[in-house]
């Protein structure tokens, strides 16, 4: 009676992701009226900046009004366009700040800039536009759990992983993308391209330049695609010879860097003219409200806005990553070390009562029922061991981070207190052993210690 | 290299002559003050007839566009807002207008409405979650071009049209739909159901209650959907009334029933308020695994919350949206007989139409040769002589050649009446161009025509549509 997309649970929503969501929704957390609340920790939004936006609406309240810097109403224009090619001006206004972004060493062509409703519709979009049903994308995990609906849902397409390992600090290696490779032809998927996540959701880091290396070299042999979603600005690596340029496409989105994700405002971009040309009728499927393109062309059009809030916005957000770093420190709780997103890539290994993921799911219901925190437990993430969690902190108040770490810290000192002593010293036993025999580096991975020729491995 | 949906030249049904009237346009559009040779864009379903009157109410309630409530702002919530589910205070405001549209005769449950990006995003979700690569849909022709693209193209899904005949005013018969079925068979198609748009594109007539039991018994016996693409609903601006499939349910006492599951509407704004721009579609069904599966794909083409509530603001205001629906029919209307007599004035006729942003104009007679050939004639001469950019029905996968579809509320009353100005001149220089003999052949020819077919051929009501629909 309904097709077998609806039938089937192939939506990926029974993901415990979306689960822990729910049991938030119950009992969500209210300073006041409702103290022992869940906090929500597991959305990436950022929230942190919303008084800068009011501030600049405040001071220019034309555009929402849908007028022109000459007071004249354009209401009616916005109201009839509907052309998928995009209003010109929002377009001209986003690709520059995409290039600002990236720190200006890179600029765009609005002819390649693909406007989509939201990343979401993005990803999708690409997919449906290099795929036939079957056919496989690599993604390096731990990765962002609504990829199971967006890339693979309507689409028919398949996801195969590459598995990366707390060894080397998740970082993408090449053998590991050849075993991902194999696995798909094994499964008999052609594969069709790589997909990553550029700064990466949930680790929170941004690739380095070995790893574009390893991706260029590996899709360039190949002959395959290369999907970057940079919604949390990723640099764009300047790119190689024209032909494999027009193989590597790229995915934004003001979700995450204006923190508004209400908005639905997305973009592809991409060198080929065939890719774009189909994307641009796809996106018929999901188009920007016109109201909303003309305000952001405004928003984004002044320099002087733009340049304040990215330097502000990256101050804001290194001080509440920061203090999420220390807060989980202090209870003996490490994470990787990131320079990006909204999140961090938290290390609960230690807290497991078992190596397990049922040892994983064990530790995640304690922290959302007993602790009060939905975080994202990473086998939602599709990651390959157990004992790791996303935890957000741009969501929030600095208030509610620091009741958030007040709970955590109860609970691991509970912890400690619950287990009889011996079992105490067998934990610190091997916590320190984990500590002494492990380079110091896979907790604390720079950017440029990255050389460290780990991905040999 | 890339996917055969885009390898595939023509999936996306983009190079019809739909799109490529309007790509001439592009080039050359008229403008009465910079250039009045130019093509006047007749082709363009599009309500333009009332923005004096939101503008009016914008300007009145500032607020709505300046994320206010009550005096406070609601920026930040609406920033973050980005559930599925839709802003609750846009559904309530949005089904009680569908209700008011429909002369509050049916009552619709927010629960059981999918907010979407338009009706285009709606359209293409409801196939998704009703039919499977390769399944059928039947659709009557004519029928809107885009549903070649939108129904189809991702989703695998096929069409296979009802033919409608201009011997019955376009009506949907019994025995054409079992021939489209037997068709749908004889290609291996397994059918889905059938999806209409009421009021129709490109006809302008709502389906009488004929048809709609036609239909319902259909879909009852052979156990399929019926999808209503309303999107044109507020459009009607004479009698007979609308019919909605919700009121069908309602009268028939089958909701709730087994058939009620298998019953959508598509809805959206974009006609009814001419607010194309902002994406404002929705899906409405009474099957709650349809609901709940096609709220998840909604993720793929939400509306944005900004545009969400703004309308949540306008559409609450019952004053409004009273005064606005009246004055819009009433304009409507108007506009409507302005092209009906201006074209009647040089011997073409239209088919008598009650809704919709257009008439469905019979050119039969001006054809060289009753061909396809001779449809596509005489419309590059009127998109490039005439310089009007209307539709052919070839586009619209009509049957039979020579129909037209022509637009009346996307222009001012000036514009409409300079083209008919040109439209007479056309005709009159056709008539002289031609020598007496043929010019007498056409003169004889259609007045055998306009003598030997009833007179109701073109002028249908629907009581003696009973009539023809018996052949």
């Amino acid at each position: 009676m309904l097709s077998s997309k609806v039938t089937c649970n192939s939506h990926g929503q029974d993901s415990s992701y979306f689960l822990g969501w729910e049991e938030y929704e119950k009992n969500p957390y209210d300073e006041i009226k409702n103290p022992k609340g869940i906090i929500q920790m597991g959305l990436a939004e950022n929230q942190l900046n919303f008084d800068l936006l009011e501030s600049w609406l405040h001071n220019n309240p034309q555009p929402s009004a849908f007028k022109n810097q000459n007071n004249q109403s354009i209401f009616k224009e916005l109201a009839l366009f509907q052309d998928y090619h995009g209003l010109p001006a929002f377009k001209n206004a986003l690709v520059k700040f995409m290039s600002e972004i990236r720190g200006n060493t890179v600029s765009f062509d609005t002819n390649n800039l693909v406007l989509t409703a939201g990343a979401t519709s993005a990803n999708e979009t690409l997919m449906f536009c290099l795929a036939n049903p079957g056919d496989a994308f690599l993604i390096p995990t731990p990765y962002y759990p609504g990829f199971d609906r967006d890339l693979k849902w309507r689409t028919g397409a398949e996801i195969v992983p590459i598995h990366c390992s707390s060894l080397n600090g998740f970082r993408i290696t090449k053998s590991a993308v050849e075993e991902a490779y194999k696995q798909a032809q094994k499964q008999k998927f052609k594969v069709k391209g790589i997909l990553v996540t550029n700064p990466s959701n949930p680790l929170g880091t941004s690739l380095t330049l070995n790893e574009l290396d390893i991706l260029v070299n590996f899709i360039s042999t190949r002959n395959i695609h290369l999907i970057s979603d940079e919604i949390y600005s990723g640099t764009v690596f300047s790119l190689m010879n024209t032909e494999i340029a027009k193989r590597v496409h790229i995915v934004y989105s003001l979700s995450k860097d204006l923190g508004l994700p209400g908005f639905r405002i997305g973009a592809i971009y991409s060198n080929d003219e065939l890719v774009v040309s189909a994307a641009t009728k796809m996106s018929s499927f999901g188009l920007i409200s016109s109201q909303t393109q003309y305000l952001l062309s405004k928003i984004l059009s002044d320099k002087k806005f733009t340049k304040t809030y990215l330097s502000e916005n990256r101050r804001r957000l290194k001080e509440r990553h920061e203090m999420l770093v220390n807060g989980l420190q202090a209870s003996g709780i490490r994470c990787l070390q990131s320079n990006a997103g909204l999140f961090c890539w938290v290390d609960m290994r230690h807290l497991l009562s078992s190596n397990t993921f049922e040892g994983e799911m064990e530790v995640w219901k304690k922290i959302v029922y007993e602790v009060g925190l939905n975080i994202s437990p990473g086998s939602s993430c599709h990651c390959s061991e157990p004992g790791w969690f996303r935890v957000c902190f741009a969501n929030m108040s600095e208030e509610t981070l620091v009741v958030a770490m007040q709970r955590v810290k109860s609970f691991v000192d509970s912890m400690v207190k619950k287990n009889n002593m011996s079992r105490h010293q067998q934990l610190l036993n091997r916590h320190s052993r984990r500590t002494k025999s492990l380079p110091k580096w896979v907790f604390e991975l720079s950017f440029h210690q990255r050389e460290i020729a780990a991905d040999e491995r | 290299m890339l996917s055969k949906k885009v390898t595939d030249c023509n999936a996306h049904g983009q190079d019809s002559s739909y799109f490529l009237g309007w790509q001439a346009y592009e080039k050359n559009p008229y403008d009465d003050v910079h250039n009045p040779n130019g093509i006047i864009q007749m082709g363009l379903a599009e309500n333009q007839l009332s923005f004096d009157i939101l503008q009016t109410w914008l300007d009145n309630n500032p607020d709505a566009t300046g994320f206010k409530k009550n005096g406070q702002s609601v920026f930040k919530e609406l920033a973050l807002f980005q559930d599925y589910h839709g802003l609750l205070s846009f559904k309530k405001a949005l089904v009680n207008f569908m209700s008011e549209i429909r002369g509050n005769s049916v009552t619709f449950d927010p629960n059981n409405l999918v907010l979407t990006a338009g009706a285009t995003s709606a359209n293409e979700t409801l196939i998704f979650c009703v039919a499977n690569p390769g399944d059928a849909f039947l659709v009557p022709t004519p029928y809107y071009p885009g549903f070649d693209r939108d129904l189809k193209w991702r989703t695998g899904a096929e069409i296979v049209p009802i033919h409608c005949s201009s011997s019955n005013s376009f009506r949907i018969t019994k025995s054409a739909l079992e021939d489209a079925y037997q068709q749908a068979q004889k290609q291996d198609l397994k059918v889905k159901g059938i999806l209409i748009t009421n009021p129709s594109n490109p006809l302008g007539t709502s389906l009488n209650s004929h048809e709609l039991d036609l239909l319902f018994n259909f879909i009852s016996t052979k156990n399929m959907h019926l999808i209503s693409d309303e999107v044109y609903s507020g459009t009607v601006f004479s009698s007979p009334s609308f019919i909605s499939v919700m009121e069908v349910l309602k009268n028939k006492n089958l909701i709730n029933s087994e058939v009620s599951k298998r019953v959508h509407i598509v809805c959206s704004l974009s006609k009814d308020l001419g607010l194309p721009g902002f994406r404002i579609g929705a899906i409405y069904s009474c099957n709650e695994e349809v609901v709940s599966a096609a709220t998840k794909m909604s993720s793929f083409g939400l509306i944005s919350s900004q545009t969400q509530y703004l309308l949540s603001e306008m559409l609450s205001d019952g004053k409004f949206t009273k005064s606005y629906l009246s004055e819009n029919r009433r304009r409507l209307k108007h506009r409507h007989e302005t092209l009906v007599k201006g074209l009647q004035k040089v011997g073409i006729r239209c088919l008598k139409g009650n809704a919709g942003l257009y008439c469905w104009v019979d050119m039969r007679h001006l054809l060289s040769s009753k061909t396809f050939q001779g449809e596509m004639e005489l419309w590059k001469k009127i998109v490039y002589d005439v310089r009007l950019n209307i539709s052919p029905g070839s586009s619209c996968h009509c049957s039979e050649p020579g129909w037209f579809r022509v637009c009346f509320a996307n222009m001012s009353e000036q514009t409409l009446l300079f083209a008919m100005q040109r439209v007479k001149s056309f005709v009159e220089s056709m008539s002289k161009k031609n020598s007496p003999p043929r010019h007498e052949h056409l003169r004889l020819s259609h007045a055998r025509r306009t003598k030997s077919l009833p007179k109701w051929v073109f002028s249908l009501t629907s009581n003696q549509l009973e009539v023809g629909d018996l052949r």
